[in-house]
């Protein structure tokens, strides 16, 4: 048996890894990153002649958990056409028996890259709006995400926000049908599924995140995620996610600082991260939306759901508001009364 | 859409064979013996090595050691109280050889064995060869964690050139020697200059018979090295985790 070199196994391991794109339209040009399930590549879609990226899993096989998740995932995607979330191209199987897909090329920064070069609160929080935008999307379409955090959040150099990897999506169908019937009655091209495939895909859901498995990031998994408890999860889950990928974008982490360490926060802010990630579903918002409605209301300068004013917060509110016109007045009003008295001297 | 529309690139990835895992547990003999084979094939050298380094025996006796440790393994049923759980196989074996060579020690019964050893050959002479070509001062891998890493890269070396073996056997049964030879030239050689053009020159071929070639081996290579892995674990899931460490997708 032939003696294998240091350098020779490196070889092998590195020709082993590249996927094998003989029979397909692309074209490898480079690794881009890793994630839980498989590797993602830059390609050239030579009949298109575009850059497409290509998530490809590590391992071979088209039946197995991971091929079903990644299919899921293409398919999740593909049902979701919305200008905050990946559009998928292509899924199929390579040559070397692996399942791949393609989807679009994002070029940009991870959100917690990004946000390094954005200082102002109030264009942090539009970032995060963008974000919800695209989530309360899912949501009326039945699909949970599952797996929000900075690191899955795209910005791209024109300032548009994507929601990546959605291997974790978990899809309700029940209420994917209401939703979509009750929010969304222009919407076309949203095929309900029918009987039969919907019993399959239910079995190939169970088989990926069966009940009492645990998938998603800590610090941003909701504690019902957390505990396993798979088949409870409900668009909370994925606002408990949002809530402290709020607090990440205001204080650089996604859990609640200790006293000393925390920033100096707007307490309306504080509320509504303190709302999103509470421990308890039903003390948290009950849908994005809502979630959205009270930052877009900080972000106006009114009064949050989240949080109860006390009379002098009011009133400073008020005063943020309307500063200019306050000062204006202010300044009207010392000037009347510096005239009254120069007169009267 | 079912599973059988996503095709596209190529044929079907062929059913797997059964784990060594579950075959030692058989009642068929002949599948145990097979299963045990398969085992010894892969860890012969890394035991071996593992042993030469880390308890720092002499050749011969590591030979005896060696042999000692698949013998102790079938007779004692070790295979059986393996929880895939709890340990990678690999991480398993590793312990049960110091526990193996310690005992040895402790008991002073060194004898000569290999009556039932699986029946593949232990060439030993070669391992110790390989041996020298690779790192070999004990002083400059004291740590557990090296000594684990330096079965790990061993076991991979041998899992792989097992994988090479087969590869050639393969291009022989098909009549792709020339395949075999162009994949030997820039895969195994280490000579990280040569390129494809330069072996077009030497082979006589097309640069893209050359690409072809190489394409065909690499997925064979890969396909091969899988099912050898996948041999040696217990669950699918410990496959996938032992292949992102094989092929060093964790570490890059």
């Amino acid at each position: 048996m032939r003696f294998l070199s240091n350098a020779a196994l490196e070889r092998l391991r590195d020709g082993a890894e590249a996927p094998d794109l003989a029979g397909t339209r692309y074209r490898l040009l480079e690794r881009i990153a890793r994630g839980g399930m498989g590797i993602v590549y830059a390609a050239e879609d030579e009949n298109l002649q575009r850059r497409v990226a290509l998530k490809v899993l590590d391992v071979p096989g088209t039946d197995g958990d991971l091929a079903n998740r990644l299919l899921r995932e293409a398919r999740v995607l593909a049902a979701l056409e919305h200008p905050g979330i990946v559009p998928v191209h292509d899924v199929g199987t390579l040559a070397d028996g692996r399942v791949f897909y393609t989807m679009k090329f994002v070029e940009g920064k991870r959100l917690d890259k990004f946000i390094e070069s954005v200082a102002s609160v109030p264009d942090r929080l539009r970032l995060f709006l963008r974000v919800c935008d695209a989530v309360a999307f899912a949501h009326a379409r039945g699909v949970l995400h599952r797996d929000l955090k900075p690191a899955n959040i795209m910005v791209g150099p024109f300032g548009e926000v994507l929601v990546m990897d959605w291997g974790l999506a978990k899809i309700l169908r029940e209420r994917a049908t209401l939703d979509s019937q009750a929010m969304d009655r222009d919407a076309t091209i949203f095929e309900k599924p029918k009987h039969g495939a919907d019993s399959n895909d239910a079995s190939q859901s169970s088989a990926v995140t069966a009940h009492g498995t645990v998938m998603g990031t800590p610090g941003y998994m909701s504690p019902e995620q957390a505990r396993g408890d798979v088949e409870h999860l409900d668009a909370r889950t994925d606002i408990y996610s949002l809530g402290a990928m709020l607090r990440f974008l205001l204080s650089g982490q996604p859990e609640v600082a200790p006293l000393s360490n925390a920033p100096r926060l707007d307490k309306s802010l504080l509320a509504i991260c303190a709302k999103a990630t509470a421990a308890s579903p039903a003390d948290r918002y009950s849908n994005v939306q809502e979630l959205a409605l009270d930052v877009s209301r900080y972000l106006d300068g009114l009064a949050v759901a989240a949080h109860r004013e006390s009379f002098f917060e009011k009133a400073g509110r008020f005063y943020r508001r309307y500063r200019f016109f306050i000062l204006l007045i202010a300044a009207y009003l010392v000037m009347r009364v510096a005239i009254l008295l120069f007169m009267h001297r | 859409m079912n599973q059988e529309d996503f095709q596209s690139g190529g044929e079907r990835f062929p059913l797997t064979r059964r784990s060594v895992i579950e075959a030692v547990r058989s009642i068929d003999a002949e599948e145990r013996e097979r299963a045990l084979e398969a085992l010894c094939a892969a860890y012969w050298k890394p035991v071996y090595k593992y042993v030469r380094l880390r308890w720092n025996r002499p050749a011969d006796v590591t030979q005896d050691l060696t042999q000692g440790f698949f013998v102790e393994l079938l007779e004692r049923e070790l295979l059986e109280k393996f929880d895939s759980k709890k340990s990678r196989l690999r991480t398993y074996l590793r312990l049960c050889v110091d526990s193996f060579v310690m005992n040895e020690d402790k008991s002073g019964r060194r004898q000569k064995r290999g009556g039932t050893v699986p029946h593949i050959a232990l060439d030993f002479a070669g391992a110790e060869e390989e041996l020298g070509a690779t790192v070999m001062d004990p002083a400059a891998i004291p740590s557990p964690e090296s000594l684990e890493e330096f079965f790990e890269k061993e076991w991979v070396r041998s899992l792989f050139a097992l994988a090479v073996e087969d590869l050639r056997e393969l291009c022989v049964a098909r009549e792709r020697e020339r395949t075999f030879r162009l994949f030997e030239s820039y895969e195994l050689d280490g000579n990280k200059q040569i390129t494809y053009e330069q072996l077009s020159k030497e082979f006589g071929i097309p640069v893209t018979d050359v690409t072809n070639a190489l394409a065909w081996a690499r997925r064979e290579f890969r396909k091969i090295a899988l099912e050898r892995l996948r041999e040696l674990c217990a669950t699918e899931e410990e496959f996938r985790r032992e292949a992102r460490a094989v092929f060093g997708w964790d570490s890059k």
